[in-house]
């Protein structure tokens, strides 16, 4: 029997000292009624083997073409230890630490991950991981409502991935909270300054600042914040923690900074794996992490003096504090964090200084590269981090497809999202990429568009 | 320990004790404390919030365990124990001493209301079982 | 030691690094960081043996029994891990066109179809990311199909004294208030309670079968009835699905919305703390309301089903498709049981749990329900020992530590005094509860002969018990140099 070891004296000695006929038995209080028939759609088990030929044989079906693609999923190098040391049984099997003193291990790490994420962030805490970066920015939302106490309306700007809009209109529409629409300038493709003006005293919980923002392009960060704050309002930073490699951390934006760092995590250590499993991360000011949902980690001592990690704060979480907890999150990413931690720690700083530059630098080059090819041109102006928006004179669809038949997956096609800019296109190229793949990307739009 | 005989006390374990300028101080009972375990943090309500009578308006949490603090009778806070922010054990090592925040009541006479020691005793015993 | 007391200025892995100079031509120095983030720098095998090093300070399955009750902490095969980790697989954009997708999806259709099989429900959405949010899928479809009725007075979700903290969290997080009800001598929820707790305000009723006191809610046809009866519907806590798997249909007990925990019952990894997967199956009524996107299928092609296809849907979780990947390790558990391999799972699981508090019990230690079947848990309470010595439940687990056995899990539910909730699992050995009641035995000797040492205990683990007050009234969540 798979994974059951049991022999038949075993079960035999069992039903003796339960003093049950059979183990049919054993289920005697479940009323006749709801005693289930014959499973119909699970197919016979299969073993180790069989089982190996059918996965192989699906893998198979998804080759992997070279991809352009970014818009929150960015394709970066994993080093080897990474994985091999976070599948290791005493992590991957291991339950969330609430036995402290027999978890000293996913403890520290966690204590360690939050030390990184704080400090990349510039924050003064973190948790220990949300489930993603769009489910996260939600939470953070919730919390900026909950900070506030008087406003419920959120401005939540139209450069801020659509899909994560998504999500975030899914999770707090229930709580009566209103999302505001902010547009961006169609010069920049950045948060239109004199639109967010017109909120100005208005009562307003909290604005989020996306860096860089869904098209790759840097949003100005510092005058953001301080109109915020001078509204009274909470700045929440929506990041790429790889990208705080070089660019200004959330911590110190504007006079005062923003008040809770979020996103993704993914860039740091996670396979882009069809989606998942990434991981969210929150960061936030001292103030106010009584606020924050998720797990949190805290250095103390034992009783003999004797540092030591363990959960903390616990009485803000859904097992203690019920109905009336910061959020009902239970479960969170910690394998995947425990690989970022170990990803960000063989990088270091100029690790994650060097895949940053270099990701940037294979957009640019690409960037130059595309607007080279007739009928293609970059759409904004402002600065961009690494990725960039191109407008085709074809629509996108097409000429995406017939990139795909040469084996290059060109990019995200805006125009379902934003009908407004045409024909746009939006593409990465992370340090992943090569000169020849930047030039077989060039081609291959060139092929498409003739 | 005994229950102090000069205050009034709720159902939800707070006690309320009248001072001479009119206005009452509220804090958690022993009983309370020691359900709670040591005391981590406190947050109080703020200066100037009109309460109603029963009303949530603070919370004390211990590691294991956080608890609404209810408004004993309506009124205005007045003042808060900023004191218990820095050291919210004080609730564990003195809880009658340890008061959390003082409110000027609407109605004083609504203070009759509320449970006199032995009754606050009565009470505890019978939850108890 | 932590990993930034390894560091060394200076020293980096530049093989895991592009080399490339850290240039930021065409960005206006305002937006670039003047500070340098607290990043160790630190050798490959540094960092190797420091990570490899915390790990042997954990408690596993791997390692270690791990009875935690409502965790159900069975084996994780490895098979699972290695195969959802092929390279295809990981290379996969989200955003990638569903024609170089279609193992993977094909993979997520028939997970799909498996689950509404073991569960008796007309559908299921795999997105939700972990048990809570699928909690949170399930309450919200609730709240959608009564707006979509115009029914929009039901604002009370009715939850058990008993229930998971998540259940009352996830009603409030859904915009709902909670009436909690009490449970009766048998651990049964009070019908009397329940009758008058039901009215034209409930929109339905979070309820865990087996409940999380480790016993099958007996009356559960007479519990759907009278929420059904009120206009409400029912949701089904999965977090127990091990006890009845392929026993017992939460569909044909009348559910309409359920989650499951697919990294209890389906064995993907706990990973420290997740990434867990809270996969949602629904009732014919509740269709139209799944989360997406979904896995669909035309005649043998795969494509997800989205905002077009369910107009209704209470929309998107997580940015792409929840947490994929564990979703491929549930998937190979599932070929691998088969169908006869799923009522095994509580087959044994039961057989475990009861075979386990049978022998507890003549070791001495009280169960909280002794006339009632275990499910594939149970509960014992340490009350009497703990008012015959003063060592508590807690003491307990700490001493099983060094005895080589993680704790149960401690102090809930709630309702039962100095309780622990033992979950054995169907994947443990006679030989292995025998050991564990063995450990149980001589801790209640210990207790008697000297329970200052007990108190002290853990004496084996790398550090000693930690001052928990301390961490939380002085918080340190960050290192600083």
């Amino acid at each position: 029997m798979p994974f059951i070891p049991h022999t038949e004296p075993d079960v035999a000695a069992m039903l003796a000292s339960i003093g049950a006929p059979d183990i049919d038995a054993l289920f005697d209080e479940i009323p006749a009624a709801l005693r289930a028939g014959k499973l119909t759609q699970v197919p016979a088990g299969m073993n180790e083997m069989q089982v190996t030929r059918l996965m192989s044989e699906r893998a198979s079906l998804d080759t992997p073409l070279l991809n352009f693609i970014g818009a929150g999923a960015y394709e970066h190098h994993i080093p080897a230890a990474v994985w091999q040391i976070a599948t290791r049984g005493e992590f991957y099997s291991a339950y969330t630490p609430y036995q402290a003193e027999a978890s000293q291990g996913t403890l520290q790490v966690l204590y360690e991950y939050q030390t990184m994420m704080a400090s990349l962030t510039g924050m003064d805490v973190s948790n220990a991981s949300l489930y993603d970066g769009a489910s996260g920015l939600a939470e953070a939302i919730l919390m900026a409502v909950r900070t506030h106490k008087t406003s419920r309306r959120v401005l939540l700007p139209a450069t801020v991935s659509p899909i994560y809009r998504s999500v975030v209109q899914s999770v707090v529409k229930l709580q009566d909270i209103e999302l505001i629409d902010v547009p961006f300038d169609a010069a920049t493709g950045t948060i239109a300054l004199d639109a967010l003006q017109r909120h100005a005293g208005s009562d307003i919980a909290a604005l989020v600042i996306p860096q860089p923002n869904f098209f790759g392009a840097l949003e100005n960060v510092d005058a953001l914040t301080d109109w915020a704050h001078a509204q009274n309002a909470l700045a929440i930073a929506l990041v790429n923690p790889l990208t705080l490699a070089l660019l200004k951390a959330p911590g110190n934006w504007g006079g005062k900074g923003a008040d809770i760092a979020v996103g993704d995590g993914q860039p740091l250590g996670a396979p882009l794996s069809s989606g998942g499993p990434y991981f969210g991360f929150m960061c936030c000011k001292q103030a106010l992490v009584r606020q924050m949902p998720g797990r949190i980690i805290g250095r103390t001592v034992d009783l003999e003096g004797k540092v030591g990690f363990t959960l903390t704060l616990q009485a803000r979480e859904q097992h203690i504090r019920r109905a009336k907890a910061t959020s009902n999150i239970c479960s969170n990413q910690g394998l995947v964090v425990t690989a970022a931690t170990i990803h960000m720690a063989l990088l270091g700083v100029d690790g994650l200084r060097r895949v940053a530059a270099a990701s940037h630098a294979n957009t640019q080059a690409l960037s130059a590269l595309a607007s080279g090819v007739h009928g293609v041109k970059r759409l904004f102006n402002a600065p961009h981090f690494h990725e960039v928006v191109l407008q085709l004179a074809k629509p996108v669809h097409e000429v995406l497809k017939k990139m795909q038949g040469q084996g290059v997956l060109g990019g995200y096609d805006l125009s379902a999202h934003y009908p407004q800019l045409g024909n746009a296109l939006l593409v990465c190229a992370t340090e992943t990429k090569t000169a020849e793949d930047l030039q077989r990307y060039v081609d291959a739009l060139r092929h498409a568009l003739s | 320990m005994s229950i102090p005989s000069n205050l009034k006390y709720t159902a939800s374990h707070e006690w309320v004790k009248a001072e001479a300028d009119g206005s009452i101080s509220i804090g958690i009972t022993q009983h309370a404390q020691e359900l709670l375990g040591d005391m981590v943090f406190v947050e109080s309500p703020a200066v100037g919030r009109k309460l109603t009578a029963g009303e949530e308006c603070a919370v004390v949490e211990s590691v294991k365990a956080a608890a609404d603090v209810y408004a004993p009778v309506a009124g205005t806070v007045i003042e808060v124990n900023g004191e218990l922010d820095a050291a919210p054990e004080k609730i564990n090592e003195d809880p009658y001493g340890a008061w959390m925040f003082k409110i000027r009541p609407d109605n004083t006479a609504d203070m009759d209301a509320l449970m006199d020691a032995a009754a606050y005793q009565a009470h505890v015993d019978s939850e108890a079982h | 030691m932590l990993i930034f007391e390894h560091s060394r200025p200076g020293r980096c892995n530049t093989a895991q690094a592009p080399d490339h100079a850290a240039t930021t031509s065409g960005i206006p120095a305002a937006l670039l960081r003047q500070d340098t983030p607290l990043l160790p720098e630190a050798s490959e095998m540094d960092v190797v043996r420091h990570y490899t090093r915390l790990s042997q300070q954990n408690f596993s399955i791997d390692t270690n029994f791990y009875p935690l009750g409502s965790c159900t902490m069975k084996y994780n095969p490895r098979a699972c891990n290695s195969l959802a980790l092929l390279p295809n697989f990981l290379a996969r954009h989200p955003l990638a066109p569903e024609s170089t997708g279609q193992g993977f999806l094909a993979c997520l259709y028939d997970l799909q179809e498996i689950l509404k099989d073991v569960t008796g429900m007309a559908g299921v959405s795999l997105t939700p990311m972990a048990g809570a949010q699928g909690e949170f899928a399930g309450i919200a479809m609730i709240r959608a199909y009564h707006d979509a009725r115009n029914d929009s007075a039901r604002r009370e979700i009715i939850v058990p004294d008993a229930a998971h903290g998540t259940n009352p969290a996830t009603a409030v997080m859904c915009g709902y208030t909670v009436k909690e009800i009490p449970t009766d001598a048998n651990g049964d929820v009070d019908l009397d309670a329940l009758r008058a707790a039901v009215g034209p305000q409930t929109a339905g009723l979070m309820l865990t079968n087996p409940s999380t006191l480790g016993v099958f809610e007996q009356q559960i046809q007479h519990i759907q009835k009278i929420v059904h009866d009120a206009g409400g519907l029912l949701y089904y806590d999965g977090a127990n699905l091990n006890a009845i798997l392929g026993k017992v249909k939460p569909g044909d007990m009348g559910f309409d919305v359920i989650h499951m925990n697919l990294h209890k019952t389906f064995s993907t990894p706990h990973g420290g703390g997740g990434p867990g997967a809270g996969a949602v199956g629904v009732a014919k009524r509740l269709l139209p309301f799944m989360p997406i996107p979904v896995a669909g299928k035309e005649g043998d092609v795969y494509r997800w089903l989205t905002e077009k296809d369910l107009p209704q849907s209470i929309g998107r979780l997580s940015a792409w498709m929840g947490n994929a990947g564990v979703l491929l390790r549930a998937y190979v558990y599932a070929r691998m049981l088969g169908a006869e391999g799923m009522h095994r799972v509580a087959d044994f699981a039961t057989l475990n749990a009861n075979y386990l508090m049978a022998e507890l019990q003549k070791a001495g230690y009280t169960v909280a329900f002794p006339k009632r079947r275990a499910s594939h848990e149970f509960i014992v309470s340490a009350k009497e020992l703990k008012d015959a010595t003063g060592v508590s439940a807690m003491d307990i687990a700490k001493r099983l530590l060094d005895k080589g056995f993680h704790a149960p899990t401690t102090y809930f539910p709630m309702l039962v005094a100095e309780c622990l909730l033992i979950e054995p699992t169907e994947t443990e050995s006679k030989e292995t509860m025998d050991a564990f009641v063995a450990a149980m035995k001589e801790i209640r000797a210990e207790a008697f002969a000297d329970a200052a040492m007990v108190k002290g205990a853990p004496y084996t683990q790398p550090v000693r018990r930690l001052d928990d007050v301390k961490a939380a009234r002085e918080l340190d969540l960050a290192w600083k140099p």
